[in-house]
């Protein structure tokens, strides 16, 4: 699609999800988002938003809006690093890295993200590796992150790897608690429940063309 | 105040009046059954339903009845006393009845305006009705009394509020005391360089006004002092005002300079409060040029002969007036005013509590009080804005909203800030010729001109960023940033991350309550709003008036607002101080208590717990005394009272009770 | 008081000398410590981008288990040096307390395993421990080597102060800045102490990631340090390992050394460096000459 045909789409009603800021507020303190006064305050802390494809800010205005396929398909999410700067700073105290947090959660739950994008994917394997032990190993998770996403990197990072194992800084047994039922039953007792109330429309949704 | 000695005689007769209000009323509750059950209510004798009571027809029904011998006591039936009380009060006062042999049952707000089911609301309106009418028949006639106003009108606070109400009031005839706490009048108006949006030179505008005050045969100036203590009541108030000695003579004071130039202190030390602590000033000092009164003052915490007793005090052989006399002491002066005006102002945001702006961190970064000193030309450095290193910036960040509009420090908007940032804008513009860059969140200019001016201000090629600033530092990621102070913000128009390097910062700060503001409130025994601004009696329609009678308010003290504002506000006040001066006295609600003197035992418990300072002990009799004219019948004494001595008029034990019965009965 | 020892899964491998370092420091302090045993991963950043419920419930099972091996009516404080170990559990424990029914879940999974989590557990850094419950008093009086014109960058990161400022100022951290003092070193101050070091962006974006970490340790540099100390595994890290990566990718070269502040406390403390994993750091750490004796690093 040529750039002057994607870009400024008049953006019907039809088109938006009219209950998605309501299940992103309804995360433990989430009503905050509606006091938003786009000061963009968050956006000029935020040492990550000029990669970002949309900004902190701008993120808050399309979840208030109901662009909720833009958001989740955004990279902002899955750059954001946790460093709470936003957060604290916000003049309205709205929760920004939560709300990131919720917004990666619900996009992995729905399917929209960038295939092969190594953030996902790492979230994807550090959680695997506790839920299974417990613990996260990690010169093993990063392994497969690589040979999932990109494995011609993981040949450009053996250097940095036999360093590392060279000043013994490289576990290379996988780490493991000992009661691991004891843990799994834990998990599993959380197994339906999830912190973001859903509202009207649970469809799947389709990834937005970049 | 004495107890009642009038009552009536023989059995009550009560009248019951049901009203409509159009639908208000009749839509939900069942008025033809509320009228053939109040008819079988003991003691009444006539039972009408009107569609709207209050109107002329309405009343006159209840005056032809009292008229008539049919009635001498009436309960109505309808909306709140805080409508209508008055109205019908009046009514029955006109038709010859006294006003208070009268109870509203408020069938509208409590009961047809919030109940959804009909029966249950027409059972509500049943029982309101009987509790009024058991409480009428134990109601006595009552009189209002009235006390005579003092016609003088103390002032507090000196800035343009104080300073063009203290004018109106005195102008009107009235002796004026002017009382302000720092050695001159003027306040944070006498600091600005221009004022928006005409840009006028603030002092030109001002002193005129000072001058005015201090020549006025009407206006007592009391300057460098501080009310100390407030008594009595509206229309009668003694009010302590406590002196502080300058330690030089004001009536022989010409404020010729020569006690400062002679001061040992060759060079000058000590922040110069006026000046925002920019330059420094000697302990003997007149604020500055055009300060009034004209007098020094030395300041007893720097100066050395006051602290230490062995300075060889040069200033006082300079004094060719002799002037000086460090043995001055604080005077406590007594006064008695009838209306008060507080006029005590503001304070500005103390920038440091942002500390990712770096203020009192990196140099060069001001606040918006600190650069009005700069631009003015009576200023620190003769109205030049310049860098610590003495060079003219090349490029000014203003940054709106600090302190404002954030959870974090003040929630509120303040204002006035939008309009001065961009005042200062053209102002250092004017000055430097630099590159400007405005940082703002949303741009407020609301008032006459105000909009006009921004769009002056577009057009002098200032830059406007809307984005509110993420962070100020020096460190630097590009070569142009070297040695810069680099604005970190959101440009939300654009939708772009942007570092401006700078070499000053304007830290545009909000307003805030005085520090002092809630012991200066207990002082007038007002209150004060959530933010800590002194609370007015209503925001919309009595924005100028306290919850406390003869206490007024005018200007910033109230809340943020611009000079215009402030002035209207002090012309308010003061017209409605006049009004309650020139009525002459004042009329007191007769719901006071009193005491039974056979029966009070002398405790006092009463005496602390009277919120209106109302109650005295009588050392000769041994018994408490309540002044009728400061009770405002809050009934807090009478609850508290062991021996039951003290009762309140209209609201005498036995009248709850019986109310009480009325509901608890019919239920 | 004894405290609980949480490691966290970095400890053991990449932050293996911040464990090393502590330990020793924490045992000439006389400080009694003890691992939590068999604690599970806190779940980090990446386990809140996939459940947050299953996270919190991460942090409550390891708060669980310090409660019971603290033992009923004992005081449980873990100590985390890992910073996202610190917030994650520091979240968990302010969340549980202020949303009863997040609690209420909570206790309820865990229940279903026998555990019980009363709200007694409290998570405390190894900073906040040192400064607040130590002193600096014991501190300095345990310097035997001061580390006398060495220029210390202090670099905190961002979850040790942010959201939560516990035991700390949270925009003008000085809980390391002090120790330092007190070890005799050369505080450096910059403003930067808190500034994201790029997090796991380093290993997944690392065009994004690394730069983030190149702008702290070209500043670093540029304010004249000997060294940067940091109190997160992580952040060592990103600071550290990525350096000859960075010096050819921007530019200007960076070689600063980036220590844990539990080495450079060991060091003045004159403790043996093979205790302090200081052979373990890929940029040596110089102690300062002019105190003489065999402190420089190999």
């Amino acid at each position: 699609m040529n750039r002057w045909e994607g870009w400024h789409k008049v953006r019907y009603e039809s088109e938006l999800a009219p209950h998605f800021a309501a299940e992103i507020a309804s995360i433990p303190g989430g009503d905050h988002l509606y006091s938003c006064i786009q000061c963009g305050t968050c956006s000029g802390m935020c040492p990550l938003s000029h990669h970002m494809d949309f900004t902190p800010r701008q993120i808050i205005a399309m979840i208030r809006a109901g662009f909720k396929a833009d958001v989740l398909s955004s990279y902002t999410t899955w750059l954001c690093a946790s460093c709470y700067s936003c957060t604290v700073e916000c003049p309205k105290e709205i929760k920004l890295t939560d709300i990131m947090y919720a917004a990666k959660r619900l996009a992995i739950r729905e399917g929209v993200y960038p295939k092969r994008f190594p953030i996902a994917v790492l979230a994807d394997e550090f959680f695997k590796s506790v839920e299974r032990n417990g613990r996260s190993s990690e010169t093993w998770l990063l392994t497969r992150l690589y040979l999932r996403t990109n494995p011609f990197k993981m040949l450009k990072q053996a250097g940095l790897g036999m360093r590392l194992w060279l000043h013994g800084r490289l576990g290379l047994k996988p780490e493991s608690i000992e009661r691991k039922s004891e843990l799994r039953s834990i998990l599993k007792a959380l197994e339906k429940e999830h912190m973001i109330k859903r509202k009207g429309n649970t469809a799947p949704l389709k990834e937005v063309a970049s | 105040m004495s107890q009642p000695n009038m009552k009536s005689n023989g059995t009550p007769k009560v009248g019951v009046y049901v009203c409509h209000c159009g639908i208000n009323i009749a839509h939900t509750v069942d008025v033809a059954e509320t009228v053939k059950f109040a008819a079988k209510l003991p003691y009444v004798t006539v039972v009408r339903d009107y569609k709207f009571m209050c109107s002329d027809p309405g009343q006159e029904l209840i005056q032809q009845d009292f008229r008539d011998g049919k009635v001498d006591r009436v309960v109505v039936a309808s909306c709140s006393p805080l409508m209508h009380e008055a109205t019908f009060r009046r009514a029955l006062a006109e038709a010859g009845g006294n006003a208070f042999m009268f109870q509203m049952a408020n069938i509208r707000e409590h009961v047809s305006w919030v109940t959804l089911d009909k029966v249950a609301a027409t059972d509500k309106a049943k029982a309101l009705i009987a509790a009024a009418v058991a409480r009428v028949v134990l109601h006595q006639p009552l009189q209002k009394t009235s006390v005579p106003v003092n016609p003088d009108v103390l002032i507090v606070g000196g800035g343009i509020s104080g300073i063009h109400a203290a004018l109106t009031a005195a102008n009107a005839g009235k002796k004026v005391y002017l009382v302000e706490r720092d050695p001159t009048i003027g306040g944070h108006m006498a600091k600005f360089d221009k004022t928006f949006p005409t840009l006028d030179c603030s002092a030109c505008i001002l002193t005129p006004k000072m001058s005015a005050v201090r020549s006025h045969p009407n206006i007592t100036l009391w300057t460098y002092s501080e009310v100390a203590g407030v008594e009595g009541y509206v229309g009668n108030f003694k009010v302590k005002v406590r002196r502080k000695p300058r330690y030089v003579d004001e009536e022989l004071c010409v404020g010729c300079y020569e006690c400062i130039e002679a001061c040992v202190y060759k060079k000058p030390r000590f922040p110069d409060e006026f000046n925002v602590g920019l330059s420094m000033r000697r302990p003997i000092y007149i604020p500055f040029p055009q300060a009034t009164p004209l007098v020094a003052v030395i300041d007893p915490e720097t100066c050395a002969q006051i602290k230490t007793g062995k300075c060889k005090h040069p200033c006082v052989e300079a004094c060719l007036r002799n002037a000086i006399n460090f043995d001055q002491k604080e005077v406590i002066e007594e006064i008695d005013v009838g209306a008060i005006i507080l006029a005590t102002g503001f304070k500005t945001f103390d920038a440091s509590r942002v500390s990712r702006y770096g203020y009192g961190k990196y140099p060069n970064i001001y606040s918006s009080l600190e650069i009005e000193r700069m631009t003015n030309a009576a200023g620190p450095t003769g109205g030049e804005v310049r860098l610590t290193n003495g060079e003219k910036p090349k490029a000014v960040g203003i940054v709106h909203c600090v302190g404002s509009r954030d959870n974090h420090t003040n929630q509120w908007c303040s204002r006035v800030c939008c309009m001065y940032s961009l005042k200062l804008a053209h102002l250092i513009k004017e000055r430097t010729e630099a590159e400007i860059y405005n940082f703002y969140i949303d741009m407020r200019t609301p008032g006459k001109g105000y909009e006009e001016f921004y769009e002056r201000l577009l057009k002098e090629n200032v830059h406007f960023i809307r984005g509110r600033v993420a962070e100020i530092s020096d460190w630097a990621m590009t070569p142009e940033e070297e040695g810069k102070l680099v604005i970190r913000a959101e440009d939300t128009l654009v939708g772009v991350v942007r570092r401006i390097p700078v070499d000053m910062v304007v830290l545009s700060v909000g307003l805030e309550p005085q520090a002092d503001a809630d012991d200066v409130r207990r002082l007038f025994n007002i209150s004060c709003g959530k933010e800590g601004w002194f609370l007015e009696r209503h925001p919309k329609l009595a924005p100028v008036s306290t919850f406390t009678d003869g206490v007024f308010l005018a200007g910033a003290c109230q809340g943020p607002k611009d000079i215009p504002d402030c002035v209207a506000q002090a012309g308010a006040a003061t017209a409605e101080a006049l009004a309650l001066i020139d009525a002459g006295k004042v009329e007191l609600e007769p719901n006071t208590a009193y005491v039974l003197e056979e029966v009070c035992s002398g405790c006092q418990t009463c005496i602390g717990l009277c919120p209106y300072s109302a109650i005295t002990f009588d050392k000769e009799k041994k018994v408490a005394v309540v002044n009728g004219a400061l009770c405002k019948g809050c009934g807090t004494c009478v609850a508290s009272c062991p021996s039951g001595s003290l009762q309140q008029n209209l609201f005498t034990d036995a009248q709850i009770l019986h109310e009480i019965k009325g509901v608890v009965n019919y239920v | 008081m004894s405290y609980i020892y949480f490691p966290g899964c970095s400890l053991q491998s990449t932050g293996k000398p911040y464990e090393e370092s502590m330990q020793a420091v924490f045992a000439a302090l006389n400080i009694p410590i003890k691992e939590l045993d068999d604690w599970n991963c806190c779940g980090a950043t990446a386990y809140m981008s996939i459940s947050e419920l299953k996270s919190f419930a991460l942090s409550a099972r390891n708060m669980a288990l310090a409660e019971r091996q603290a033992g009923a009516g004992n005081s449980a404080d873990m100590v985390v040096p890992c910073a996202a170990c610190y917030l994650g559990l520091n979240k968990a424990h302010h969340y549980l307390a202020e949303n009863p029914d997040l609690n209420a879940k909570i206790k309820g999974a865990l229940g279903v395993a026998g555990l019980n989590y009363s709200g007694r557990a409290r998570i405390r850094h190894p900073l906040d421990v040192l400064v607040n419950d130590i002193g600096m008093k014991a501190v300095t009086e345990r310097v035997k080597q001061p580390l006398k014109g060495m220029k210390v960058a202090c670099y905190y990161g961002c979850q040790l102060v942010r959201p939560y400022a516990d035991f700390d100022d949270q925009h003008e951290p000085t809980t390391m800045d002090v120790i330092m003092k007190a070890l005799g070193a050369e505080v450096v101050d910059w403003p930067l102490k808190t500034r994201c070091c790029g997090g796991s962006l380093t290993g997944t974006v690392p065009d994004v990631g690394q730069r983030l970490s190149y702008i702290l340790l070209r500043e670093a540099k540029k304010r004249g340090c000997d060294v940067i100390a940091t109190a997160c595994p992580l952040c060592q890290f990103n600071l550290e390992c990525y350096q000859s990566e960075m010096s050819r990718k921007y530019e200007a070269p960076v070689n600063v050394p980036v220590a844990y502040f539990t080495q450079l406390m060991g060091m003045a403390f004159g403790l043996d460096h093979k205790k302090l994993g200081l052979k373990r750091l890929f940029v040596p750490v110089h102690a300062p000459a002019a105190v003489g004796g065999s402190h420089v690093a190999a």
